[in-house]
C-alpha cells in the first residue's frame, strides 16, 4: 500500500452484517422479520405461463396474514411470485419492476423476462443472500414464454415447471407426477392449483387460498382467489358486548368555543 | 460424562462410535448414522397394507450399496420397513427374531400381532432415546390382523402414531402429499391401485431425492400373509428434459 | 478467520415438539376437556387424527401435549399405576388423587423432564366439576378453566374474558351451562386454528358428567 497502489475501495460494505453477528453473539435479540413460509409455483403451458401462490404469511408459528398477495407485478407481461422474507420479496420485485419500466421507456420495447431475471439475480447476488428473496419469475415476451426461479444468493434456473418455498416439495411432487408439455389453459390452471393445494394442506408454512396468474401473449389474467381451499370456521356463539361493558376510569368534559366556520373545497391534483 | 453433551461429529471417515466415549464408558453409541436408507412408504388399501422401500444403502453422499433389502418380514402378519441407519435396522431385525424365538418356544400357538410388535418397538425406541443412545431409524410397521389393516410408524425419539398413509424422511415431504390426496379421493383402493400409487411415489422420489435409487421392493400384507416382491426397476419419464434449455 | 467458521457439530436433542392444544373448563356438576387432533413436527403434519385426550377413569380425562414420545410414555406409566391402585384398593382413583399422582410422576423426572403440558379434568369426590393444570415438572393447581399447549397463549386470555369475566363491568355472573361450555370450547378452537399453525384438523371434546364421558368431534380447517 505504501507504493501508492492503494485503490479507492469500491463494491459493497458488509460492516453491518459483521456488526449484527457480533451483537447476536453478545446476546442481542433482533426483531424477527415476517416470513412467507410459502408455496409458490409456475408452469409453462401451450400459450404462456401460469404462476400460482398460497396466501399465508407467518411470524414463527403464528399466522400473520391469512390472505396476502404473493404474486407481484413486474411489468404488463411479467409477474413474479415471492417466498422467503416478506419485505425482501416485496421490495426486490418493486425495485426491479421500476427498473424494468425505466428500461422500457428508454428502449421503447416490450420488456423481456430474461432482462428481469438478469436484474434480479445481479441485485440479489450483490447482497450475498442477506436479502432473503426466493422468487418464481414468469412472463411472455417477443421470444415466447419464459419461467425462472431466482434464489436469494443470485442463482437462477430456467425450467418448464418450478416450485419454491417451504411447500415446494409437495408442489413439485404434483408437477412431477402430472405435468406434460403443451397443456391447455384450463388443464394448466388445475395443475397449478393442485400443486399449490398440495403445499396448503401438507405444509404448515402454507395455507388459506390459491392465487393464480395466467400470462399469455394476449394479456394477463390475475385470479385472486382462484380457489378458496379452506373455508373459515364458523363461530357458533355471539361475542358482542353490551354497551358499558368497558369500564370508564374517569371522565373529563371539555367545551370548545366555535370562533369561525369555513368550508373548503379541494380541486383534483394535476397529473 | 453425562454433562458432556452428545455431538454428531463431522469426520467423514470416522468410526460409528466415538472413540473417547467408547474407552470411557465401554459402550458404543450411535452418534450419527453411517450406512443409511432413505424414505420408506406405507399405505392401507381395501383389504391389506402395502409397504415400499428402495434398495440403496448410502454412505454419506456415496451410493455405497445398491441392493440392500429394507423390508423385513417379522412374522406371517407383520412387515417392518426401515429408514435411517442400516446397522441399527439390522439390530432391530435381530430383536424381532429373538422375540419370535421366545414366543415360538412356548408352543402355545400364539404369536405377536402387528400392533403388539409395533407397541413393543415404540418402547424400545423410546427407552433408547431416554438413555441418550438412540436407534437411528424411522420404522414403518404394517400388518393385517383380525381382518383389519395396521399401519404405524415410530422414530428414533419414540414419537409414534398410526395413519392410513405413511412416509418417512424425504418421503414425508414428497410422497405423503400424493398418498394423502389419493387416499382421500379413494379410501378403499384395490391392491393394484395401491401398488400403482406406490410406484408413482417411488418414481417421484427417484426424481427428487438425491439419496434414492431406481430399484425398489414392495411388501403386501393381506389375509393371505406376507409377500415381498422385487426388486423392481423404476423407469421414469425423462421427456421434459428436452424442454430444459439455458438458465438465463 | 477462525472466529467466523460455522460450528460443524450438531447437537442431538432427545425432544421434539409435536404441537397440539388442550383446553378444559369446569362447571358445577360437569367438566369439559378438549384437544385438537393434529400431530405435527416442524412444517410437517404427521397425523390429522391424533386426539390428545386420554380417558383414565369413569369421569376423569387427561389432556396432554408437547413431545409425543413423552405423552405416550406418561400415559402408559399412569395407566400402570392406576391398575396397581385398582388391584390394591379395589376402587377407582379419585380425580384429586390422580392429580397428585400425576404431579409425583412428573417430578420423578425433574432433571430429564417429560416435555408435556397436562390438564386433568373430571369430577371431584363431591361430584363437582374440576380442572387441574400442570407444568412439565409437576407443579399443579386446581382451576376453573385452563388452556395448555401450542395455542394456549391465544386461548387463555379469551377464557379469562368469557368465563372469568375479566375486564368486563356490569355483567352478571351466571353459572356456566354444559351447552355454553361446549360452544365456547368449539369457538375458541375454531379461532385458534385460524392463527396457530400447530392447531387444526379437528377437535375432540370430552363432556364429563356423573353419567360418564360423552365425546363430540368437530372438524377444523386442515391447512
Amino acid at each position: 500500500m505504501a507504493d501508492g497502489t492503494a485503490r479507492v475501495k469500491g463494491g459493497f460494505s458488509f460492516e453491518l452484517c459483521k456488526r449484527n453477528e457480533m451483537l447476536k453473539k453478545a446476546g442481542m435479540k433482533f426483531p424477527q422479520p415476517k416470513k412467507t413460509g410459502t408455496t409458490i409455483a409456475g408452469i409453462v403451458f401451450k400459450d404462456g405461463v401460469i404462476l400460482g401462490a398460497d396466501t399465508r404469511a407467518t411470524e414463527g408459528t403464528v399466522i400473520a396474514d391469512k390472505n396476502c398477495a404473493k404474486i407481484h407485478y413486474i411489468s404488463k407481461n411479467i409477474y413474479c411470485c415471492g417466498a422467503g422474507t416478506a419485505a425482501d420479496t416485496e421490495y426486490t420485485t418493486e425495485t426491479i419492476s421500476s427498473d424494468i419500466e425505466l428500461h422500457r421507456l428508454s428502449t421503447g420495447r416490450k420488456p423481456r423476462v430474461a432482462t428481469a431475471c438478469r436484474l434480479l439475480k445481479q441485485y440479489l447476488y450483490r447482497y450475498q443472500g442477506h436479502i432473503g428473496a426466493y422468487l418464481v419469475l414468469g412472463g411472455v415476451d417477443t421470444t415466447g414464454p419464459h419461467l425462472f426461479t431466482v434464489h436469494a444468493h443470485g442463482s437462477t434456473d430456467k425450467l418448464p415447471y418450478v416450485t419454491m418455498g417451504s411447500g415446494s416439495l409437495a408442489a413439485m411432487a404434483v408437477f412431477e407426477s402430472h405435468y406434460t408439455p403443451n397443456m391447455g389453459v384450463e388443464e394448466g390452471k388445475k395443475l397449478v392449483r393442485d400443486a399449490i393445494a398440495g403445499g396448503i394442506f401438507n405444509d404448515l408454512g402454507s395455507g388459506s387460498n390459491v392465487d393464480l396468474c395466467v400470462i399469455t401473449a394476449d394479456g394477463v389474467d390475475y385470479i385472486r382467489p382462484y380457489d378458496v381451499a379452506n373455508v373459515k370456521g364458523e363461530r357458533v356463539g355471539d361475542y358482542t358486548y353490551k354497551r358499558g361493558t368497558t369500564a370508564v376510569l374517569d371522565t373529563t368534559v371539555r367545551h370548545f368555543e366555535i370562533v369561525s366556520e369555513r368550508v373548503q373545497s379541494t380541486e383534483s391534483m394535476e397529473t | 460424562m453425562a454433562t458432556d453433551g452428545f455431538y454428531l461429529t463431522s469426520d467423514p471417515l470416522g468410526a460409528k462410535c466415538d472413540k473417547k466415549e467408547t474407552t470411557n464408558m465401554a459402550i458404543g453409541r450411535t452418534l450419527r448414522p453411517i450406512v443409511t436408507g432413505s424414505s420408506v412408504l406405507g399405505i392401507t388399501f381395501s383389504d391389506g397394507v402395502m409397504l415400499a422401500a428402495d434398495t440403496l444403502g448410502s454412505y454419506g453422499s456415496l451410493a455405497r450399496y445398491r441392493d440392500l433389502s429394507r423390508l423385513l418380514k417379522v412374522n406371517d402378519t407383520t412387515v417392518a420397513a426401515g429408514s435411517g441407519d442400516y446397522a441399527d435396522f439390522q439390530y432391530i431385525a435381530r430383536l424381532f427374531e429373538s422375540l419370535n424365538i421366545e414366543s415360538d418356544s412356548y408352543c402355545d400357538g400364539h404369536s405377536y400381532t402387528p400392533r403388539s410388535f409395533y407397541s413393543w418397538l415404540t418402547r424400545v425406541m423410546y427407552n433408547r432415546r431416554t438413555k441418550i443412545n438412540p436407534l437411528w431409524n424411522t420404522v414403518i410397521m404394517g400388518g393385517y390382523h383380525d381382518n383389519k389393516p395396521f399401519l404405524g410408524v415410530v422414530n428414533s425419539l419414540g414419537v409414534s402414531f398410526e395413519a392410513p398413509t405413511l412416509a418417512t424422511g424425504f418421503g414425508g415431504y414428497i410422497a405423503q402429499p400424493l398418498m394423502r390426496d389419493a387416499y382421500e379421493k379413494n379410501p378403499s383402493m384395490s391392491k393394484e391401485e395401491a401398488q400403482k400409487l406406490l410406484e408413482k411415489c417411488m418414481t417421484v422420489l427417484y426424481y427428487r431425492d438425491a439419496r434414492s435409487w431406481n430399484k425398489y421392493e414392495i411388501a403386501t400384507i393381506t389375509t393371505d400373509g406376507v409377500t415381498i416382491t422385487g426388486p423392481m426397476k423404476l423407469e421414469g419419464n425423462w421427456e421434459v428434459a428436452n424442454y430444459v434449455r439455458g438458465y438465463d | 478467520m477462525e472466529d467466523y467458521r460455522a460450528p460443524v457439530e450438531v447437537q442431538w436433542s432427545p425432544y421434539s415438539w409435536n404441537g397440539g392444544t388442550v383446553l378444559a373448563v369446569s362447571g358445577e356438576d360437569f367438566s369439559v376437556i378438549a384437544s385438537d387432533t393434529r400431530l405435527s413436527e416442524g412444517f410437517q403434519i404427521y397425523s390429522r387424527d391424533f386426539p390428545k385426550t386420554y380417558q383414565l377413569g369413569d369421569n376423569v380425562v387427561l389432556g396432554s401435549c408437547g413431545f409425543q414420545g413423552d405423552v405416550t410414555t406418561l400415559n402408559k406409566v399412569i395407566e400402570a399405576q392406576l391398575k396397581i391402585y385398582d388391584h390394591i384398593y379395589q376402587k377407582k382413583m379419585s380425580c384429586e388423587s390422580l392429580a397428585q399422582l400425576l404431579s409425583t410422576i412428573l417430578y420423578t423426572r425433574r432433571f430429564f423432564p417429560y416435555y408435556t403440558y397436562n390438564i386433568l379434568a373430571g369430577l371431584d369426590s363431591k361430584g363437582k366439576g374440576c380442572v387441574f393444570s400442570f407444568d412439565p415438572i409437576g407443579s399443579y393447581e386446581r382451576e376453573v378453566y385452563r388452556a395448555g399447549g401450542s395455542a394456549s397463549s391465544m386461548l387463555q386470555p379469551l377464557l379469562d374474558n368469557q368465563i372469568g369475566l375479566l375486564n368486563q363491568t356490569g355483567v352478571e355472573k351466571k353459572p356456566l351451562s354444559v351447552e355454553k361450555a361446549v360452544q365456547l370450547v368449539t369457538d375458541v378452537f375454531t379461532s385458534a386454528a385460524e392463527r396457530d399453525i400447530y392447531t387444526g384438523d379437528g377437535i375432540r371434546i370430552n363432556i364429563i358428567s356423573a353419567d360418564g364421558v360423552d365425546i363430540k368431534e368437530v372438524p377444523l380447517r386442515r391447512d
